[in-house]
């Protein structure tokens, strides 16, 4: 089948971005986005659709099976991970990729994400002595764990815009797992922070729980964490 | 002077643990946040002794299993360490938060391939994961400390030795191009060497083997370059392999071919006590044998329908997840084809017990080194041989004496340009013909003969590195005249421990590759 496929294109961060159409004929439906943009850049000669030599199409991956979260980008308007999409979705064969719009563009698919790592600095994510380990709160912690911090709930969030201190989901989930695991006594500090960067911006759209890759259970983590941190419950 | 710690995943995250817990500054330097690295796929589980399963396992059955696993080429007193210090690590790793499937009798293990007893701790079939979150949040209160400096979109481009001694390492920053000289005892933590077979492995496309390509061509000693690990249940998917873990054997999935028209359980009829999980280099090469007779199909099937339902979602639910989104088939329901599949280097950088390279003030840890596995890795010991060498990296990072500080005036930018992928693909099908699971000397030196006329090609100092890189590997093994573990060859099917149970050891110097054979040290008592 015949694909057409736009990119929206950016040579660095200070160049203006530009769209790009290519062609391009797949015979495996099975193909992902990763392994087609794979295939593009080891492609000898490869022109666009005006017949321009298309440089390396800038992008990142790593794991290829939906465990890492490198590859997140939008694809047909979407956050998704290119490694989780597949060819045999695009039934008009018409595919569109850009880079997350919430995050600085670095080159072309690639942007940077370090706000992400830094929210769970600010809002004290981790554990200052032994774990407290509970049955429920084993099930809570590993669901929480699976986060990818791929950024696509932060894309989709409507309540979080870069800069703001609301940190969206991407906070939210791992603290979930550090509450669940923190014992009582040991839990002001990151309560507060919670409440600040957390409970008091969420519009609970729970739009994040649609897109994410993992599935997380974001809502169950939400109830969760809101439930200890706001409303002083243990997880029951 | 602080310490460098280059790879984020397991290995550098725990050699950055240890030394930030005892008040060492460092600085961690990684190409990519430790979140994308290939650590957080692994999933069947740790390895340790802990005996919670009423079967009396002790650390010395962990010790025999993998020396006798890896056919004695590991170091002895290396692989005791790590042994005896697995289960404090479980232990660990538990209080760190890792939600390790557990009972009243403590943290429940399953069984994993090579190991008679259940040995394995787990977290469904997420494992590295879940170690991964657990190390990444500890490592981070050290971060807001100011003990621990991120650079979190760094490749290590350059290091300059001195008189065998460490003088600095450049890394640059891949956003803004901007190059870094860092001074200081460094650890290389940088897993594995997955782009020598670049989409042919399980592993991630980060480990594109460029560092160690560079680290060879400087003149660091590598060993055992032959021994590839060939995983028996891997499933070719859009652009690599799919790793079905051992622990869907671990839980009774069942291998079989079709033989006259019937499935041949061929593992549990010649391998009657460890059946299906017998060491991976077993395993393989079997498969291998199976589907070259004529009486049989040449596919082997690996059927998991038997496993029951509780199991599936309190074990193995990610396993089943992936199943069906990649390859289309509910393994509940049907049994899915498999292959062998490259899936782990247990030769790398050359290391002592101490983790110790040939470079004073230069250590390795986690799949990057060479050590614990010898010619074949059980499962479950990558995880532990890790978190365990990174530890144990640190250690003697802190203990040894600062490297003197020099003029760095020789440090500069270095554009050593990238690895075309027309080149990546043309070495990795080279390699990949040339080291299947079973070798034979005319397709190694067949192999040679093509990478060398590759050198003599227009290439970049990227693409140079790399096929010196892959002509160390195939020399190596062309040199191995017996087989072993995950080296077996048609033309010395046996194994000569007199001449062979040695380190194959390969280093660079002044632009010629020499190999050497070294000998293994021998047990201390304990």
């Amino acid at each position: 089948m015949i694909y057409h496929i736009e990119i929206l294109r950016q040579k660095d961060r200070a160049s203006e971005p530009y769209r790009q159409r290519m062609t391009f004929e797949a015979t495996d439906p099975e193909m992902t986005v990763a392994t087609l943009l794979k295939t593009l850049n080891a492609a000898p000669d490869l022109k666009d659709d005006s017949g321009n030599k298309v440089d390396e199409i800038k992008w990142e991956c790593s794991c290829l099976q939906k465990k890492c979260g490198a590859c997140a980008m939008r694809i047909n308007g979407k956050p998704r991970l290119a490694c989780d999409v597949k060819l045999s979705e695009f039934k008009k064969g018409e595919i569109i990729l850009e880079p997350l719009k919430k995050f600085p563009v670095i080159a072309d698919l690639i942007v940077d994400r370090s706000v992400m790592l830094d929210s769970l600095k600010t809002i004290t994510l981790w554990l200052e002595n032994e774990a407290n380990h509970t049955k429920k709160g084993e099930e809570i912690a590993y669901e929480a764990s699976r986060c990818l911090q791929c950024g696509c709930c932060l894309e989709v969030c409507p309540n979080y815009l870069p800069g703001d201190s609301f940190f969206s989901a991407a906070a939210f989930v791992p603290a979930t797992r550090i509450l669940s695991e923190l014992p009582k006594k040991e839990q002001a500090q990151i309560i507060g922070n919670y409440k600040n960067h957390v409970y008091q911006g969420c519009g609970k759209s729970l739009s994040c729980r649609d897109i994410c890759p993992a599935q997380i259970d974001i809502e169950q983590m939400l109830v969760n964490s809101n439930a200890v941190a706001v409303w002083k419950r243990y997880f029951k | 002077m602080s310490i460098n710690i280059i790879g984020a995943g397991l290995g550098g995250l725990s050699a950055v643990l240890t030394l930030a817990q005892s008040g060492e500054k460092c600085n961690l330097i990684s190409y990519a946040p430790s979140e994308r690295a290939q650590s957080v796929m692994a999933e069947g589980g740790i390895n340790a002794a802990l005996d919670t399963m009423g079967e009396h396992d002790t650390v010395e059955e962990h010790y025999e299993d993998t020396m006798k696993g890896g056919v004695y080429l590991a170091d002895p007193n290396a692989v005791w360490n790590l042994c005896s210090n697995a289960p404090s690590i479980v232990e660990e790793l538990y209080k760190l938060g890792v939600p390790f499937s557990h009972n009243e009798k403590g943290i429940v293990e399953r069984s994993f391939g090579g190991q008679k007893k259940k040995r394995t701790a787990y977290v469904k079939s997420s494992t590295g994961k879940m170690l991964m979150t657990a190390m990444i949040d500890a490592v981070r209160r050290y971060e807001v400390q100011g003990l621990v400096t991120r650079y979190p979109r760094h490749q290590l481009t350059d290091i300059i030795i001195e008189d065998d001694t460490l003088v600095s390492v450049t890394i640059q920053d891949r956003f803004t191009k901007e190059p870094l000289f860092l001074q200081g005892k460094t650890i290389l933590a940088l897993g594995g060497m997955a782009g020598l077979f670049d989409g042919m492995t399980t592993g991630s496309a980060h480990n594109t083997s460029d560092a160690q390509a560079m680290l060879f061509e400087k003149g660091v000693e590598f060993s055992n370059l032959e021994f590839v690990q060939y995983h028996p249940t891997t499933i070719g998917i859009s652009g690599k392999r799919l790793l079905i873990s051992e622990a869907a054997r671990g839980e009774g999935g069942r291998l079989f071919v079709c033989r006259n028209g019937q499935p041949w359980y061929f593992m549990e009829e010649k391998y009657p006590e460890l059946k299906n999980l017998m060491p991976r280099d077993v395993v393989s090469a079997e498969m291998v044998n199976v589907t070259a007779r004529d009486d049989c199909g040449d596919q082997v099937y690996l059927d998991m329908t038997g496993i029951d339902k509780k199991v599936w979602q309190t074990r193995l639910s990610d396993l089943r997840d992936q199943c069906m989104h990649y390859v289309n088939i509910d393994p509940v329901k049907h049994p899915v084809p498999v292959a062998p599949g490259i899936h782990y280097f247990m030769g790398g950088i050359y290391v002592d017990e101490n983790h110790c390279t040939n470079i004073e003030g230069l250590y390795a840890a986690g799949e990057c080194a060479c050590q614990y596995h010898g010619a074949n890795r059980l499962g479950g010991n990558s995880l532990l041989g890790a978190i365990y060498g990174g530890k144990v990296a640190a250690q003697s990072a802190m203990n040894s004496a600062e490297i003197y500080e020099r003029n760095t005036s020789v440090a500069k930018a270095v554009h050593t340009g990238e690895v075309p992928p027309i080149l990546a693909q043309k070495i990795s099908s080279i390699l990949y013909r040339s080291l299947p699971i079973i070798r034979n000397e005319q397709d190694m030196l067949t192999a040679t003969t093509k990478l060398e006329e590759l050198i003599h090609s227009s290439i970049t100092t990227a693409g140079y590195r790399r096929l010196m890189l892959a002509l160390a590997m195939v020399g190596s093994a062309l040199n191995r005249r017996e087989s072993r573990g995950a080296h077996k060859r048609e033309d010395f099917p046996e194994r000569y421990d007199e001449n062979f149970r040695k380190l194959s050891i390969v280093q660079m110097q002044d632009g010629v590759i020499r190999h050497t054979l070294r000998d293994i040290p021998e047990r201390r008592s304990s």
